[in-house]
């Protein structure tokens, strides 16, 4: 079976794309999928930090393109689930060393021997951009609830509308279900009423997001441990194998509900 | 008076130009007065003109290329029915043929039959999406837009504006000069709206209920009145 190729992608940068490639890696692999995430960040790389596979970096994308080694040398092999691999980003070239054909290429012949390939994009809309997108089937938009990432994010789904390689679902990160509460953020509905493309995954803020990326070990490992980011993960990579997965809900309960305890499965 | 032979139509790619038949720097001169005419309108706009089956050398064309260059607009085609307009076209690196519209591009004119009188009818657009941030949208006649605008997308409008939707962009209406152009949307809270030459920005305050409402230009300023239903004086115009 050929691979899906999803480009995560935002326009704006920190809002998340990394962690949302990486935690979904970890997940789709923990659910028996095999996948490879590939760094297109090129100068810039991080996934390889937040999967805590930084030292074990031999080759990377930029020696695959320049012949220097084979595709399957520069795959990183993540121990802890035999079916997760990163393709990790040159540190030491910029931008300028990948077109899209050279992705596309390196896509094309990871296709056979994987489910799924997540393209972590680099922030912004130029070169990176570009060649993340180009070999995508699918595309997920990153934002948070504040004004500035979802203009970004409008933006960048418009271009990818102009490609045709949309419907570009989105992904909500970094959510505060108090501030929401309190007026103070944008809520769900408002960003997916102004961005007008389907919503695949809410993931509320969580200080460990923090604590895992610096230890190199994606919350998503940890689905059971009752962290509401983990597990928000794990719904984004069932609904993109085509598990219909209600949204988690995010409010913080009000005195009353406490009170009556009442408890939804799922909700909105 | 502006001469007419220039004629400014709204395509998908931007905008065309027709140049008319008559003596070539008369014609440059009336191309010229046009853009110098109506700079809010043209100025970082892409342009393809048509020059008829006249034959333009290469230097002929940088002239134009300089010309539009000298408005801030950028040429990217010349069509011609002359062929060795075409081949020096093709070696400046220009586009000499618009291609096939793109299918599923929801972007259509509107046929407007002319009426009895002087007045030549004001062509129209009806585009059925959504304009998104960095998008522009630049058309000599009126714009309908099913959809919203949104933040950081901008509409150029020769003639009024009419959105089924929301506007939270910059809207601009009667771009080349026409003050009695007006723009109606169902929620105008845009970044900033402009009609001929006049600019205003949205109130501060925070956002009631949105009402349909329509703008136009009052006593020297862009008022924008709500829209309470048949019998008010919202119909006005």
């Amino acid at each position: 079976m050929a691979a899906r190729i999803l480009t995560i992608t935002s326009g704006k940068g920190g809002v998340g794309k990394t962690t949302l490639a990486a935690n979904l890696g970890v997940a789709l692999a923990m659910q028996g999928q095999r996948v490879v995430v590939v760094d297109a960040d090129v100068g810039l790389r991080n996934l390889d930090m937040m999967l805590g596979l930084e030292n074990r970096i031999v080759y990377d994308l930029v020696d695959v393109i320049e012949g220097r080694c084979r595709l399957r040398q520069a795959l990183v092999h993540d121990k802890r689930l035999s079916e997760l691999f990163l393709l990790p980003a040159a540190q030491t070239r910029d931008k300028s060393a990948v077109t899209p054909e050279d992705m596309m290429q390196v896509c094309d012949d990871l296709r056979d021997q994987h489910d799924f390939i997540l393209i972590d994009s680099p922030a912004g809309i130029e070169q990176g951009f570009r060649y993340a997108t180009a070999p995508a089937d699918e595309v997920l938009i990153v934002t948070n609830p504040e004004v500035a990432a979802v203009r970004d994010a409008d933006r960048v789904i418009g271009l990818i509308e102009a490609e045709e390689k949309g419907p570009a679902r989105l992904v909500i990160n970094r959510i505060r279900p108090g501030m929401v509460q309190r007026g103070e953020m944008l809520d769900v509905a408002d960003v997916v009423e102004l961005l007008a493309i389907d919503l695949i995954g809410i993931v509320p803020e969580d200080q460990d997001i923090l604590v895992s990326a610096n230890r190199g070990q994606p919350l998503a490992f940890s689905s059971d441990s009752g962290s509401l980011a983990g597990r928000s993960f794990h719904n984004i990579a069932r609904r993109l194998r085509g598990e219909d997965v209600p949204f988690i809900t995010l409010r913080e309960p009000r005195m009353l509900e406490r009170l009556f305890r009442f408890v939804r499965s799922g909700g909105d | 008076m502006i001469s007419n032979s220039i004629v400014i139509k709204g395509i998908r790619q931007g905008l065309l130009v027709a140049i008319g038949e008559g003596d070539w720097d008369a014609e440059l001169y009336a191309l010229e007065a046009r853009l110098a005419a109506a700079p809010a309108f043209f100025r970082g706009g892409r342009v393809a003109l048509d020059v008829g089956p006249r034959e333009l050398s290469r230097p002929d064309i940088e002239r134009l290329h300089a010309l539009l260059d000298r408005h801030h607009v950028e040429l990217w085609a010349v069509l011609s029915a002359n062929p060795a307009t075409e081949v020096n076209a093709q070696e400046l690196g220009l586009v000499i043929d618009l291609g096939p519209s793109r299918p599923g591009q929801k972007v259509r004119g509107l046929e407007v039959v002319p009426e009895e009188g002087e007045e030549p009818p004001v062509e129209g657009l009806v585009v059925r999406r959504t304009l998104r941030s960095g998008q522009s949208l630049r058309h000599p006649g009126h714009v309908v837009v099913i959809g919203d605008i949104n933040s950081g997308a901008e509409v150029v409008a020769g003639a009024d504006i009419v959105v089924w939707g929301r506007v939270r962009g910059v809207v601009h209406a009667g771009a080349l000069g026409d003050e009695d152009a007006v723009i109606c949307a169902l929620d105008l809270s845009p970044t900033q709206l402009r009609i001929a030459s006049r600019i205003a920005r949205s109130p501060e305050e925070g956002r009631r209920r949105p009402v349909p409402e329509m703008a136009s230009v009052r006593e020297g300023q862009i008022v924008a009145v709500p829209w309470h239903g048949l019998g008010s004086d919202s119909a006005e115009r």
